[in-house]
């Protein structure tokens, strides 16, 4: 006899918390097979707004953090997901279908991902910063530090669980906050992924997990005021150039979306793409 | 007689020879144009020094046409330490023509003789010198091994320093591979002009760098022409926007730098001479024309009355004038519809309740001219607050702690430019953290080197200009085929993997959405 | 301005009252370290900045005849004679003998044993600190380096005064100074400056020289030309001229910063005098610009602003005769002293 299994309740991750949405709307999350999987939550501008309140509030505590503080957080993530898989490797078979084999490497590979991230956070600033050798009698030094609030669209496709840590790690390595928008389809990886940052060292509100529909959140986003940069990894069957164009307004720093394989692929430049350089003068003399 | 009252001391005009109409530099010549021909005119004594040519539709398309066939037959296929060559000689030609450049410069724009020849035009020849090495040498820009460039950059500058910006535009992208399409701004196009003349006596290959005069809506059509790959901007914030809007949903690579509402903090333990002199040189240099101007002065409160009797009493020294005296400190607005601008914001900073103090100097009879004035008892909530003068306005706000500092030197939607004034070095650094501005001057005010990257933080743009980044803003990574897996990247950990392209017909469909 | 009125208080019942005490070396480091900074950087770059203003015409010719006013013209030399000095006297009276029109200097700068020779040389045209003629300077107090006991140092300016020196060109301890002990460089002027009175009740002028040379930092500087002011100096000075550097451009403003500071708090005006390394009228020139875009043109009289120096007034008299007859002179058209 089976023992009857508990199911679990799939909510929004916002500000270290798991709350519904706010709207009190939930989705059917399907297997490959189209069978019943689970109910997600599905979030709304309101939550998005949250989201955003509760990043920016969460900045000054993660960009403000030791790098090699953040890379041990983020090396933490890995320690925990690492014991997890089991979890994932069902979660990922049960949306996308693939075999245990196929599951288990994309579990492995965002592990790993978040490892070869992790070791950026203390050597980013030194390879793209810069002593500058003015002609003058001052101290000059560029720093690339973190945008701020990035709100992400994950990608939409296959390996749900690879493409939201690849578009999660890259922005928070520098100390930004993120809001991310989870694949549609496949949506329960992300969330429990918010399990394990909840049960990590990742501050509450670094990471925020809204579970929705990309196309009803994405414009409010876009044109949200407090967003500082904006990455359209997973965005390709969204309209993204009238998010790119909404996203002029208030000048943010936008990534175009990427499909295929390839997509949000490790590089340093998607650490970049979410920093500012920062150039600081200082007189200097003896007298 | 009174000894302040310096005899005259004018720079000559003698060493200008100027001709009476300007037309387009494209492909190597000069061409009229096909739209209606404006007058360029003296703004501190609005007489007319020379008629420019207006680009239209079809001139911007023969430039840009000129650039793309110099960038696929000669610039791209030119060896890095040719190119190199190239603007070293530009570099050379310039220092030779160094107060003639001067001289026309503070003609066309009305910015005092001695900062044209002791800070424009020396920095123009700084740039092309400094990316003049750099064009062999782009595998340690940053952006990876065998980096590309990206093809025609249209560029579209402003009228405030417009050579010294022509050079922050032409030099590094020159220098990475590109060619160029440039247009200066209407007020201010007489120095591009000169400069293209350099440019022949380099004999640079033609259409490599085209210039084109006209007005915003020429900029326009630039910037929206299909067959640029690059488009680097300086001006305003709302432009900026535009521009942003404009490029959307296309391949072409942004960069912009915009305005600026620039805070100077000053300490109760700052070196207090120092601090006026920057204080004067942060707002008064280049009649605040500057975006990145210390244009909020926070100053502890502690200090706030000895600090604004200093800085009166200096004040009182600047001398306005006739530009081109090499005793002039404040020169002529650049045109009359700035100095209403400049006007309207001040006269609003009177009726919102600051407190106004101009210093006393007598205002020629013609041209444009605004006394340099400082507001007190200015609210965060203020417009002169809040809002780019872009003229020599300087707002005064008050901070008792620290983090109160940062936190009023923060709340802007801008992010260019911050000073600190202070004796204790720790604070300073761990000030200089906390701001969000892209250039931060300790203990010193608005310094440029080709060096030293320059560009903003949140509304006041993105890219850099300006150093090893100011180089990358006209690359992209060798087109490799890639492998996503860890040990690829990490093996070529600077390398991004390149888009992916979206389909044709959805980008065309967008672009000409964004042109509307 | 309103006065001050510290304006009215002698200066040693001044001093007590900005320092809030007795003149320790505690309270006077308290005091002195409590002045705002400077940034060496900032600093020079304003000087600079004043050095490039363009002097012309009727400014350039007010400002050379200004000049010549302002020397203090200056034999130091362990060689010195009374004929050389009488030479250097005939000299201030008479630069330029191919134009009488010339300006007197305003004083000669001599060693005490050589101010009777100096006085003798002027006859009645000793100005005796009056306006018109020149004056006699002393330099004392074990001149260069100060370093003899604090008796020998006033026995020095009792002697200069009493042979008729108008002004006293002292040292202080810089070695005192750097110790930190500056009560004993405060005492030392103040009693130098005691030892400046005749038999009459009338004063010598002081100059305190500070050697910024030595000193070495701007910061130095600038906490000693306010202690120099504190004791009661007439004149702050930069140099001995036998350490360098000497008178430099940003060590000028910014004691200049500190006498306009002190006029701001107290309405009283101290002299300065940048002496040494100054040999050319367009360096001179910097030097007023200097003044009056710092303290106010007012500054450039003879009270409150002098040139230590001997090469720079055949500088100053070439130009001269370039400006009278529209061509270049040559060094064999003014005199050697």
């Amino acid at each position: 006899m089976n023992r009857l299994a508990i199911p679990k309740t799939y909510k929004l991750y916002i500000g270290g918390k798991f709350p519904r949405s706010e709207s009190g709307r939930v989705y059917e999350v399907l297997s490959h097979k189209g069978d019943f999987l689970a109910n997600a939550a599905k979030g709304s501008r309101k939550d998005a707004r949250d989201a955003v309140v509760a990043a920016r509030s969460a900045l000054g505590g993660w960009a403000g953090a030791t790098a090699y503080n953040r890379g041990q957080v983020l090396y933490r993530i890995a320690e925990l997901l690492e014991g997890r898989r089991a979890q994932f490797i069902d979660e990922i078979m049960s949306c996308e279908g693939v075999n245990a084999a196929g599951a288990s490497a994309q579990v492995d590979e965002a592990i790993d991902r978040w490892v070869w991230y992790a070791g950026w956070a203390d050597k980013y600033v030194q390879v793209a910063g810069n002593a500058n050798p003015v002609s003058g009698p001052f101290f000059n030094l560029s720093v690339p530090e973190p945008t701020g609030v990035v709100a992400i669209i994950a990608p939409q496709g296959a390996e749900s669980l690879l493409g939201l840590v690849s578009a999660i790690a890259p922005a928070l390595v520098a100390g930004n906050t993120v809001v991310v928008v989870a694949n549609e389809n496949a949506p329960l990886s992300a969330i429990s992924l918010g399990e394990v940052l909840a049960t990590s060292d990742v501050p509450g509100g670094v990471v925020n997990i809204v579970t929705g529909s990309p196309a009803e959140i994405a414009p409010w986003l876009a044109t949200h005021a407090d967003v500082n940069a904006l990455d359209l990894v997973g965005a390709g069957d969204l309209d993204w150039v009238e998010l790119q164009i909404s996203a002029a307004d208030t000048l943010k720093r936008v990534l175009p979306p990427e499909v295929g394989a390839d997509a949000a692929a490790p590089a340093l430049s998607r650490i970049l793409a979410f920093t500012e350089l920062k150039t600081v003068w200082h007189t200097k003399a003896i007298l | 007689m009174k000894f302040l009252d310096y005899a005259p001391a004018p720079e000559s005009r003698a060493l200008l020879g100027l001709k009476s109409d300007y037309g387009l530099f494209i492909n190597g010549d000069f061409t009229p144009g096909r739209g209606t021909p404006f007058q360029t005119i003296n703004p501190a004594t609005e007489q007319q020094i020379a008629m420019i040519a207006t680009a239209n539709e079809a001139d911007v398309d023969a430039a840009v046409s000129a650039a793309r066939h110099a960038y696929d037959g000669v610039w791209s296929r030119l060896s890095g330490s040719d190119r190199g060559k190239y603007l070293f000689r530009i570099a050379r030609l310039v220092q030779e023509r160094a107060r003639e450049l001067a001289v026309a410069e503070t003609l066309d724009n009305g910015k005092p003789i001695k900062e044209t020849r002791d800070v424009d035009i020396p920095l123009v020849a700084a740039w092309f010198f400094y990316y003049a090495g750099w064009a062999d040498k782009l595998d340690h820009a940053g952006v990876g091994p065998n980096p590309a460039s990206l093809g025609v950059a249209a560029q579209v500058i402003p009228w405030n320093f417009p050579l010294m910006m022509l050079a922050w535009k032409i030099a590094p992208a020159l220098a990475a591979g590109n060619t160029v399409v440039l247009k200066p701004a209407e007020t201010t196009s007489l120095t591009a002009l000169l400069f293209a003349e350099i440019l022949q006596q380099a004999d640079l290959p033609a259409g490599v760098v085209n210039i084109i005069t006209g007005d915003g809506s020429t900029g326009a059509t630039l910037v929206n022409h299909p067959g640029v790959n690059k488009v680097a901007f300086t001006g305003s914030t709302s432009v900026g926007r535009a521009i942003a809007r404009s490029v959307a949903g296309t391949d072409k690579k942004l960069s912009l730098e915009l305005g600026g509402k620039g805070a100077n903090i000053v300490f109760d333990d700052a070196p207090i001479d120092q601090a006026v002199e920057g204080i004067v040189r942060g707002i008064f240099f280049n009649q605040g024309h500057v975006c990145c101007a210390g244009s909020r002065l926070l100053v502890q409160e502690s200090i706030h009355d000895d600090v604004i009797d200093r800085l009166k009493r200096r004040m009182q020294t600047l001398r306005l004038g006739d530009p081109l005296d090499k005793n002039t400190d404040i020169g002529a607005v650049n045109s009359a519809e700035q100095l209403a601008r400049i006007r309207e914001l001040s006269d609003l900073g009177e009726q919102e309740g600051a407190e106004r103090w101009s210093a006393d100097c007598v205002i020629p009879e013609n041209g444009f001219w605004f006394a340099p004035t400082i507001f007190t008892n200015v609210s965060t909530s203020h417009r002169i607050a809040r809002e780019e003068i872009f003229g020599p306005v300087l707002s005064v706000l008050t901070f008792r702690t620290p983090a109160e500092a940062v936190a009023k030197a923060n709340n802007t939607p801008y992010g260019l430019s911050a000073g600190i004034w202070s004796d204790k070095g720790s604070r300073i650094l761990a000030v200089a953290d906390k701001l969000r501005a892209g250039v931060i001057w300790a203990n010193t005010f608005n310094q440029f080197d080709p060096s030293s990257p320059f560009g903003g933080y949140k509304e006041s743009g993105y890219g850099r200009e300006g150093g090893r980044h100011g180089l990358a803003a006209y690359l992209k990574p060798a087109v490799r085929t890639g492998s996503r897996s860890i040990t690829a990247a990490a093996d070529h950990p600077t390398t991004p993997v390149s888009k992916k392209s979206t389909s044709a017909g959805k980008k065309s469909a967008s672009a000409e959405k964004a042109a509307k | 301005m309103t006065q001050s009125p510290l304006a009215t208080y002698q200066p040693a019942q001044r001093a007590l009252a900005l320092i809030g005490g007795e003149a320790t070396d505690a309270n006077l480091r308290r005091y002195l370290h409590g002045i705002p900074g400077i940034d060496a950087v900032g600093l020079e770059a304003r000087a600079a900045d004043l050095g490039t203003r363009s002097i012309k015409t009727s400014s350039k010719r007010w400002a050379i005849d200004t000049i010549i006013g302002l020397i203090d013209l200056t034999t130091l030399e362990g060689a010195d004679t009374p004929g050389k000095v009488r030479s250097l006297v005939a000299k201030a009276l008479l630069p330029d003998p191919g134009d009488p029109g010339t300006p007197r200097v305003a004083a000669v700068c001599v060693y005490g044993d050589m101010v009777g020779s100096a006085v003798t040389a002027l006859g009645s045209a000793h100005a005796a600190g009056g306006t018109s003629g020149v004056n006699v300077a002393a330099v004392a107090t074990a001149f260069p380096s100060g370093r003899a006991s604090l008796a020998i140092k006033l026995a020095d300016v009792h002697d200069a005064v009493a042979a008729g020196a108008d002004e006293i060109d002292m040292v202080i301890d810089r070695g005192a100074f750097l110790a930190g002990r500056f009560g004993q460089v405060y005492d030392e002027i103040v009693a130098v400056k005691d030892a400046c009175r005749r038999a009459d009740g009338s004063m010598a002028h002081l100059k305190v020289i500070l050697e910024t040379g030595e000193l070495n930092t701007y910061d130095n500087v600038r906490r000693a030309s306010w202690l120099a002011i504190l004791a009661g100096g007439d004149f702050i000075k930069t140099s001995t001229g036998k350490v360098a550097p000497a008178a430099t451009l940003p060590v000028t403003l910014s004691m200049l910063e500190v006498v306009r500071d002190w006029h701001r708090l107290t309405g009283v005006r101290i002299g300065v005098k940048p002496a040494g390394g100054i040999r050319t009228s367009k360096d001179a020139i910097k030097y007023l610009v200097t003044v009056a875009e710092t303290v106010g043109e007012e500054w450039l009289t003879p009270h409150l602003f002098r040139f230590g120096a001997s090469s720079l007034l055949n500088d100053v008299l070439l130009q001269r005769q370039k400006m009278t007859t529209g061509h270049y002179s040559g060094p064999d058209y003014v005199t050697i002293d």
